[in-house]
């Protein structure tokens, strides 16, 4: 199989198995206990959580350990809105996942004010009309740093430094997912409150991940019961999967360069090779500002839910780009959100490239997608 | 040969995937998804809900085939759900599950079967394609119980010749007897009886909830004239319908007759749901093969086969029928074989 959907999931780094394993046997101990085996549990997330925080350039302390990226996006979005009824209102934009459109949905059933701002044909969205949507009601902003669709990424240093210029008491929130195997995030650099991060799109353990809240940040929490985290996220800590996120990250961290040389050579190879063989293929990722990874592209007339069923035939795993839970291939509202209609949509896919992508693989998917195109044709 | 399961998450069609599975056929599984919520939450009821899916996709596993869920959503509303407001807003009784079967199920699938790469499509229906003289032919399923050859009378010959039912081919008893040999969850289901996108069969609540333009208040009148009372719309009413009628008289009341134009619902005794002859709209001939004729004719999912006469677009029963409505599917048969098939525009009482 030549595994062409890292930006859905990665298949696990070895290391971190073998990191995680005591914590799952032997370290057994619930981290908040009084004796021997749990104060080795808690010792382990206290150190994990002291390398991740210097990974991402923070203090210890602004680390929340959490169940992944969604529970990320809703601790921050949630957890900003609900902190003060008075200012409870939510901007984002149309191209965001859908842990944080849904969550602000929610809000906005619950007559939260909630702005969604447009993007352009590329998907990126201007300072300007975030300035805009802000008024007296907003508690935080949420923009996606690299989108999980196309890979574009937004400047997030520039929108967070509008958004402080102008309103420095509004949250910034980036949900940096699918940025951390090509990029180094450092909170100050992006000026941000918020950052979720979650270890399985780089070679970490599903159901594992953090927000990033700076110091001084209210929010108010989406799990109440025991208080761990400093009362921002109960819940008896996952030790072992603690373990495995930053050992992943610090794997992800020291492959970077290798990851964004080569793998990003394989994507842009293969990115070559389908526009170049196949009549009238479109990127929808853009030509700059894009991650090393993600190729997302349009073939008209061939609908992907087709290319995808051959594609998997033949050994290749890529997908929709959206797809709902039951697996269907739905209309992409990233690529719905750049002006792409229902139709342009249905005929686009995404390839997205992690960290055992090869050139071959590359190569040799590229040829299957241009055969079973032009039978398809 | 590479074949296309349908698969709904029930026995027959599960049964069907492993036949062809077991006949040594490549196969794929896929469930078509048809309808949600406003919420996009999925149906409950009917033949493809949440929980028939999954048990599609266990069967799947279990049988060691690639399985897919298709979107149909579009489609689905447009061919078969908005149809379905607009028959009944019309004063018809519409079969939806047809309906589906024709614009969706086999009319989609074929469609894209060279896309899929397979040769044929197989579902889970209880009737049988034989090749007769070189012609593929649906005939009645071997089990007359559950035959469902009268929901397929639409499909011609050129769409059969791609079509296989391994199931139409067995009793519904030896099917549950190889679903339980196979381990399949799915072996002592009930059958889904309800459609997919009504729940629990409240036609009239789902309609006032999606289409509440199409409720026209109007008058309940005797065969006479008489005013007996009023509705508020005629959709959901269907003729032979007894209950929810609205008029309390002394002797037993049914629909005989719904006029849309003029939003009226007329009632009427027993004798007068008899009707004589139909006129059809949408007559599909299986081989293509048109012409008057002698044949048998069944107007309900497990009705009786009755004799009548085709000349044109009008049908005469030899004896007069009960209960027969606007909007139904009529099936032709010649015995086992199925001819073809219509709908009924009008009735001749």
């Amino acid at each position: 199989m030549i595994y062409l959907d890292h930006a859905a999931t990665t298949p696990m780094r070895p290391q971190v198995w073998d990191a995680m394993r005591p914590y799952a046997l032997d370290v057994f101990g619930n981290s908040s206990g009084v004796h021997a085996v749990s104060r080795r549990a808690k010792n382990a997330l206290e150190e994990s959580r002291e390398r991740v925080a210097s990974l991402i350039g923070a203090r210890p302390m602004e680390v929340v350990f959490t169940s992944g990226g969604t529970e990320s996006d809703n601790l921050a979005i949630k957890g900003a809105a609900w902190n003060d009824r008075l200012r409870s209102g939510v901007v984002t934009v149309t191209t965001e996942h859908e842990a944080v459109l849904e969550t602000a949905d929610v809000l906005k059933r619950f007559d939260d004010p909630v702005t969604l701002v447009s993007v352009d044909r590329d998907g990126f969205v201007s300072s300007q009309d975030i300035l805009e949507a802000i008024d007296e009601s907003t508690a935080v902003v949420s923009v996606m740093l690299v989108n999980n669709e196309t890979g574009l990424i937004q400047d997030i240093p520039a929108i967070s430094n509008a958004i402080k210029a102008e309103f420095p008491d509004v949250l910034v929130h980036t949900d940096a997912v699918q940025a951390y195997a090509s990029k180094d995030v450092k909170v100050s650099e992006l000026g941000v409150d918020m950052m979720t991060i979650t270890g399985h799109k780089f070679g970490g353990p599903k159901g594992a991940g953090l927000l990033y809240v700076k110091e001084g940040t209210a929010l108010e929490p989406v799990l109440h019961g025991g208080g761990q985290e400093l009362g921002r996220r109960s819940g008896t800590h996952d030790v072992a999967g603690v373990v495995g996120l930053s050992t992943a990250m610090e794997l992800a961290d020291r492959d970077r360069d290798r990851f964004n040389d080569e793998v990003g050579q394989a994507r842009d190879e293969f990115e070559r090779l389908i526009l170049k063989t196949v009549d009238g293929a479109l990127a929808n990722t853009p030509s700059d500002h894009r991650s090393t990874h993600h190729f997302n592209v349009r073939i008209p007339g061939v609908r992907n839910e087709s290319l995808l069923m051959r594609l998997d035939q033949d050994g290749v795993a890529a997908s929709p780009g959206s797809a709902c839970q039951s697996g269907a291939a739905t209309v992409s509202h990233v690529l719905e959100g750049m002006g792409l209609t229902a139709e342009e949509a249905r005929e686009s896919l995404r390839f997205s490239f992690g960290w055992t992508s090869t050139m071959g693989e590359a190569r040799d998917a590229a040829g299957v997608v241009r055969d079973l195109v032009e039978q398809l044709r | 040969m590479k074949a296309l399961v349908a698969m709904s998450g029930g026995v027959d069609s599960s049964v069907a995937a492993a036949l062809m599975k077991d006949a040594g056929h490549e196969v794929i599984g896929v469930t078509l998804k048809l309808w949600s919520g406003p919420n996009g939450e999925a149906p409950t009821a009917g033949c493809c809900t949440v929980s028939d899916a999954e048990d599609a996709r266990r069967v799947a596993a279990e049988l060691g085939i690639p399985y897919y869920v298709l979107d149909y959503t579009d489609d689905f509303r447009d061919g078969v759900v908005d149809r379905f407001v607009h028959d009944y807003a019309s004063g018809q009784t519409p079969n939806p599950c047809i309906e589906c079967n024709r614009t969706v199920k086999f009319d989609r699938l074929l469609n894209r079967l060279d896309e899929f790469a397979c040769d044929v499509l197989v579902t889970g229906h209880h009737a049988r394609v034989h090749d007769i003289d070189g012609v593929a032919t649906l005939l009645r399923g071997t089990d007359p119980a559950k035959d469902q050859s009268y929901v397929l009378s639409m499909l011609t010959t050129a769409e059969l010749s791609r079509v296989q039912l391994p199931v139409g081919e067995l009793h519904k008893k030896e099917v549950r007897r190889i679903a339980a040999s196979m381990g399949m969850r799915s072996a002592h289901k009930p059958e889904s009886m309800d459609i997919c996108f009504v729940g629990q069969g409240d036609y009239r609540g789902f309609l006032r909830h999606n289409a509440p333009e199409v409720f026209i208040p109007g008058k309940v009148v005797d065969k006479d004239g008489t005013d007996l009372g009023s509705h508020d719309g005629i959709v959901g009413f269907t003729v032979g319908q007894r209950r929810g009628l609205g008029v309390a008289v002394g002797e037993p009341r049914f629909v005989v007759k719904i006029d849309s134009g003029t939003s009226t619902v007329v009632v009427g005794g027993r004798d007068d749901l008899e009707v004589n002859a139909v006129e059809l709209r949408d007559i599909t001939w299986a081989n293509g093969r048109k012409g008057d004729r002698p044949l048998t004719a069944q107007f309900r999912a497990h009705g009786e086969p009755v004799a009548a006469s085709l000349v044109g677009s009008a049908l005469t029963f030899d004896t007069p029928q009960h209960a027969v409505s606007p909007g139904q599917t009529v099936a032709f048969y010649d015995g086992e074989k199925v001819l073809g098939g219509g709908l009924i525009s009008s009735t001749y009482l």
